[in-house]
């Protein structure tokens, strides 16, 4: 293994391996990925795997905006399937709340550019969702460009093309401390040795809340179990991701023709709990067996859970920290990591290597939480 | 042809593609089930697990005994949705509450 480098990256998931690319591109090829298991063996492989651009916020819908581009022209600028697909996505109305705002976000939406549509019950059924059932639901906001991908190739491709510009992968690797000297990042300590580097990325998921503790730093991102199942393979009979808040719920039928989805249990406790629970099966059951009840006669085959790393505000960690420089963070994605990922890898790899960012990614700075500037969206968590 | 032989009968993945797979980096059944989805199938591995960390095994010098399986998930055998539907949700609550996709 390597004992020093331009830079190490903390994780080998969809966010480390983008990051790791988008450096090496940028010339910094000089740089160790530690993982402490094996790629996308965290969140990101545990995720749905879902990529939307509606959001209820300007600034959340451009970074959207942004990864998509980014998302659709992936494969051939990584050279692999990643499995990209735009079957849309469907968001369902149940309340009137619902309904308000989301006439709020298609309006801003709107004005940066998004086609978003505003279905009525009967225009999901026909033109969207024929086996639907709408029943309760009061409309729809629908836009054709969101977009699915495979997480597991999407990770593997990233690195497979940081790997080919000169980046090292260090798998089964864990991080046990973060080294300092001076006052500034030092480099980071292994199970299996020291990597000294003048700069360090914290993208561990959950875990780096614990790993940054090791230098007395404390962030503010709380572990949260979210459950997933997925069924036997079907033909394809429904394009988008289909979602509602009010109802949670969240399933999309994946290229291999699986259905895919969960939701989130509010009364879930923060912790690393990663198991899979009864519980879980059978509502998720009860609300796909509702929703669309041509699922009543297919099989699960899987159930598994991950971990969301939720911050206060729902919004990722990005960016150097005062208290040590050189130590960037890249996590606190708190359930949406793999869709806005693209984008936030670029610009964070554009603040590393001196580049102005061209997005403000100030905002998502760990300073906003000293400094009270939080803002929630109303379309997460 | 040995390479063109079927390891994995659910998800049709043949010797070959594991050894390349093998060869290009990924050295444990976890690994290689979510890049080429042997082990997703309806029988969820139990056909072609221990095939495959045969085939590790063969490729990297490690011992079987020491090649890692993939976790066990539930269900332990495949189950209807409408099966585990009757009935409502357990906390009669319909609202799953907060949602996330990712
Ligand atoms: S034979 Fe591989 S999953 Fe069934």
């Amino acid at each position: 293994m390597k004992t020093s480098a331009d830079c190490v990256i903390i994780g080998g998931g969809v966010v480390g391996t983008a990051v790791a690319y988008y450096l090496a591109k940028r010339g910094m090829t000089d740089c160790v990925i530690v993982e402490a298991d094996y790629l996308s063996s965290g969140a990101t492989g545990r995720c749905g795997g879902g990529i939307r651009q509606q959001w209820s916020t300007e600034a959340n819908t451009r970074l959207a905006i942004e990864s998509v581009k980014l998302f659709a022209g992936l494969e051939e600028e990584l050279g692999a399937d990643i499995e990209f697909l735009q079957g849309g996505y469907l968001v369902l109305a149940y309340t009137e709340e619902d309904e308000r705002q989301f006439e709020k976000n298609v309006a801003l939406q709107r004005v940066l550019g998004l086609d978003v549509q505003i279905l009525s019950p009967a225009d999901i059924n026909e033109k969207v969702v024929p086996e639907l059932n709408v029943d309760g639901v009061r409309m729809a906001t629908y836009c054709a460009q969101d977009a699915s991908a495979n997480p597991f190739l999407t990770t593997q491709a990233y690195a497979d093309a940081a790997r080919r510009l000169g980046v090292t992968i260090e798998l089964f690797t864990p991080v046990t401390k973060i080294l300092t000297e001076g006052g500034r990042i030092a480099g980071v300590e292994t199970t299996r040795g020291r990597i000294s580097a003048p700069i360090v990325v914290n993208a561990a998921g959950s875990h780096s809340v614990p790993i940054a503790a090791t230098a007395g730093i404390d962030l503010p991102i709380k572990p949260y179990r979210r459950e997933i199942l997925v069924t036997e393979p079907l033909e394809r009979f429904f394009h988008p991701m289909i979602i509602s808040f009010s109802f949670g719920i969240y399933f999309r039928q994946v290229k291999h023709g699986a259905v895919i989805g969960g939701y989130g249990d509010p009364a879930e406790p923060p912790g690393f709990n990663q198991t899979s629970s009864l519980k879980f099966l059978r509502t998720m059951s009860w609300k796909l067996s509702r929703l669309m009840p041509r699922l009543n006669t297919v099989k699960v085959v899987r159930q598994w859970a991950g971990l969301y790393d939720i911050t206060p505000d729902a919004q990722p960690i990005l960016g150097e920290l005062d208290e040590l420089p050189g130590f960037f963070q890249a996590n606190g994605f708190s359930g949406h990591g793999f869709m806005i990922c693209p984008k936030v890898a670029v610009l964070l790899a554009q603040a590393i290597t001196g580049e102005e960012p061209d997005m403000d990614i100030e905002r998502l700075s760990a300073r906003r939480f000293a400094d009270g500037r939080i803002t929630q969206d109303r379309s997460v968590v | 042809m040995k390479e063109d032989v079927i390891i994995c009968r659910c998800e049709d993945i043949t010797y070959g593609e594991i050894v390349e797979a093998v060869r290009g980096g990924l050295t444990t059944t976890e690994e290689i089930k979510r890049i080429l989805r042997c082990g997703m199938g309806p029988c969820q591995g139990r056909t072609c697990s221990r095939l495959i960390a045969r085939i590790i095994s063969q490729e990297t010098g490690v011992p079987v005994a020491e090649v890692r399986f993939p976790v066990v998930r539930p269900p332990t055998r495949p189950v209807e949705i409408g099966v585990m539907a009757a009935g409502g949700p357990p906390d009669g609550n319909p609202s799953g509450g907060e949602y996330d996709e990712d």
